[in-house]
């Protein structure tokens, strides 16, 4: 055999493996090193079908687009108006979604309180339990009804203005989670329950039911503790949308919360984020017609989350038939997260800004997911909430005004047939027009 | 002593009632008649009345119960006493699954049986039960004592934290990290005193005392096979 290097002849460029990348080899040697495997906050970094494959398609001959600043379209959403006394009224279509306080600092509870309160919308507890911090700041808070039941009671339970029951979040549908010891200072294990600096289980199914039938009897518990005053909502994964949707309604759901795989989590198993359930886009529609097939679209709300960024992604939720929208990522990353101005300190942790993820060890250099004294510090509750309340108004703002180039008096008026898809699979999964054509993947021919 | 009539009353009329009562109300005995399983039975009350409830009930009798004294003159459903807070749950007849789950306070007592799951992440309800229980109780237990005069099902506390199992018959396997423990004079003396407020006849000598290992606090590749 010819020595191709010594005799200076052309040779085969070294090729990496697509299927063992250099990605995957090093993760194969950190599993091989460590024996555990990748735990990591967060949601599927994986590129999946999103509402970037969708596009609006603007008025035209047959309609006529609302005059920008001034015109109005109206931003306001009920939620909760099924079995309610008091439903909530929110005054623009996006909300906090759930995180814990545990997982999250205080300082960075009170912020997303304050940042919420004053765009007008609702923040969510998380599995840990209420704070001070939250409720004291949040004019609207969302009480989680999590499997954990960590810190759960009557007196929190009446105090809020809606409940949230958790089957399952789009991150992790059919996962329970972790928080790690590092975490667990004294203040957050009497919160749970637990001894300080141990790894705590959060269960991944409630401990007191066990399917739909089950479910609708716990809900009766709920609103008989709470004087059927609050809305509850049911929280689950995307995993079948479809049947999921309809058993909560069958159960007495006042809302439904539907989250899609880019869903964040503070701490589970990457494997679990990026092999299990479905992208946000995959998950909507079938949601909507199982509402439909009940005569229930409208009047028992959906509330769409799982990668939401901007008000474009707002407006394409809504377009597909949900009644407002949730963020959670996106809400830290306006707090801080990821913020290039720690970027010496994220290389310090082996990684770096945009990039981190490891929610769960608390050295989050934004203060952000963390319980650390001193990295809490770094997050101003008041100038996170002066951010976060900034950003959501700019999210509304971007989704009125793609609402008036449709035409729409409101942003819920937003319809399917306002939309088209760039690719065959997004045309499939939002069941609208692949650009430039009349076809509907499996609608039309 | 007041009497409702489910018969008569809603459901929610009679938990409106019930919650009404305050600390000073001067209204502390109340009777319950015709209950004929229903669910939801006196949850959420936070005063301290007694109420007893002639009859079986369905799902979540007691549930989140603060102060209350509730008595069941019958057998309960799933998650009777479920995140109790305080007060008294006394049980004359069996408990289904889930029986104190995630309680947090207060005394639950059982003079039949209870079905599996007892004192699931139970986080500081002290339960007694008079008869058997079974499999998985005391599932991710956190605080709190669960205290059996007869026999206790398989998997017994399994992934267990803080609380204690006191058990008096045989117990035919221990889940994960639940080990037997040494009963101390501080234990029999804590045992004895559940006993006497669940009005149960039984010698502490006679029991053996069950809670964690702790082996499974941290997360280790090389305990994998407790999971």
């Amino acid at each position: 055999m010819k020595d191709q290097k010594r005799e200076g002849l052309s040779r085969t460029v070294p090729r990496q493996s697509w299927t063992f990348s250099p990605e995957v080899n090093a993760e194969i040697r950190r599993a091989a090193e460590t024996g555990i495997y990748d735990i990591r906050g967060g949601g599927a970094k994986r590129r999946v079908p999103h509402f970037d494959d969708l596009l609006f398609l603007g008025a035209s001959m047959s309609r006529y687009p609302l005059e920008g600043y001034r015109e109005t379209c109206g931003t306001s959403v009920q939620l909760g108006t099924r079995f309610a006394k008091n439903p909530i009224t929110l005054d623009i279509p996006v909300t906090i979604a759930g995180m814990s306080f545990g997982s999250l600092s205080g300082p960075a509870k009170e912020a997303l309180g304050r940042g919420a309160s004053a765009a007008g919308t609702s923040t969510t507890t998380g599995d840990g339990g209420m704070t001070e911090e939250e409720r004291g700041h949040s004019t609207k808070l969302v009480y989680q009804y999590l499997p954990s039941r960590y810190g759960m009671n009557p007196d929190d339970l009446r105090r809020a203005d809606a409940i949230e029951l958790v089957v399952g979040q789009g991150a992790k549908p059919g996962g329970g989670g972790m928080l790690l010891g590092q975490k667990i200072n004294e203040r957050v294990a009497r919160m749970r329950d637990l001894p300080e600096g141990i790894d705590q289980r959060s269960a991944c199914r409630h401990p007191d039911w066990t399917g739909p039938d089950d479910l609708e009897i716990k809900i009766l518990e709920l609103r008989e503790i709470t004087g059927w005053k609050v809305p509850i909502y049911v929280k689950v994964g995307g995993a079948r949308p479809f049947y999921d949707t309809a058993l909560a309604v069958k159960a007495g759901a006042d809302v439904v919360v539907l989250d899609g795989m880019q869903g964040g989590t503070a701490a589970t198993q990457d494997i679990f984020i990026e092999h299990v359930g479905q992208p946000t886009l995959a998950c909507i529609r079938p949601a909507v017609q199982a509402l439909q097939d009940l005569g229930m679209h409208r009047k028992v709300q959906l509330v769409v989350s799982g990668g939401i960024r901007t008000g474009a992604d707002v407006a394409k939720a809504l377009a597909l038939g949900a009644d407002a929208i949730s963020i959670g990522t996106a809400a830290l990353v306006a707090l801080g997260d990821n913020d290039p101005k720690w970027e010496a300190e994220y290389q310090k942790l082996g990684t770096t800004a945009g990039a981190y993820d490891d929610w769960h060890e608390g050295r989050d250099p934004a203060g952000i997911s963390t319980q650390d004294p001193e990295l809490m510090a770094r997050l101003d509750p008041v100038e996170g909430g002066r951010r976060l309340s900034n950003y959501l108004k700019v999210l509304t703002l971007e989704c009125q005004t793609l609402a008036r180039a449709c035409g729409h008096n409101h942003v819920n008026n937003l319809e399917p047939e306002d939309l088209c898809a760039l690719t065959v699979e997004a045309a499939a999964m939002a069941q609208v027009p692949l650009a430039g054509t009349g076809w509907v993947p499996g609608k039309t021919n | 002593m007041q009497r409702i009539d489910l018969d008569d009353v809603a459901l929610r009329e009679l938990n409106e009632i019930l919650q009404a009562q305050g600390d000073d109300t001067n209204q502390t005995s109340w009777e319950i008649i015709n209950p004929k399983g229903s669910h939801a039975l006196a949850v959420g009350l936070d005063a301290p009345i007694e109420v007893t409830i002639k009859g079986s009930t369905g799902y979540y009798c007691g549930g989140m119960n603060k102060q209350a004294t509730i008595t069941v003159d019958g057998s309960v459903g799933p998650g009777v006493g479920e995140n109790m807070m305080s007060g008294m749950l006394k049980i004359a007849g069996d408990a289904s699954q889930y029986a104190g789950a995630t309680g947090r306070g207060g005394l639950l007592a059982i003079k039949g049986n209870a079905a599996s799951r007892c004192g699931i992440s139970m986080k500081g309800i002290d339960i007694v039960v008079h008869g058997n229980i079974g499999h998985m109780s005391a599932f991710m237990a956190q605080k709190g004592n669960l205290v059996v005069l007869g026999d206790a099902g398989d998997a017994l506390g399994d992934s267990i934290y803080e609380a204690n199992l006191f058990v008096r018959g045989n117990v035919r396997s221990l889940g994960a990290d639940c080990v037997e423990k040494d009963m101390t004079p501080d234990h029999l003396a804590q045992l004895a005193g559940l006993l006497e407020a669940a009005e149960a006849d039984a010698d502490p000598a006679s029991f053996r005392r069950y809670g964690s290992a702790r082996k499974l606090y941290h997360f280790d590749i090389d305990n994998a096979a407790q999971y």
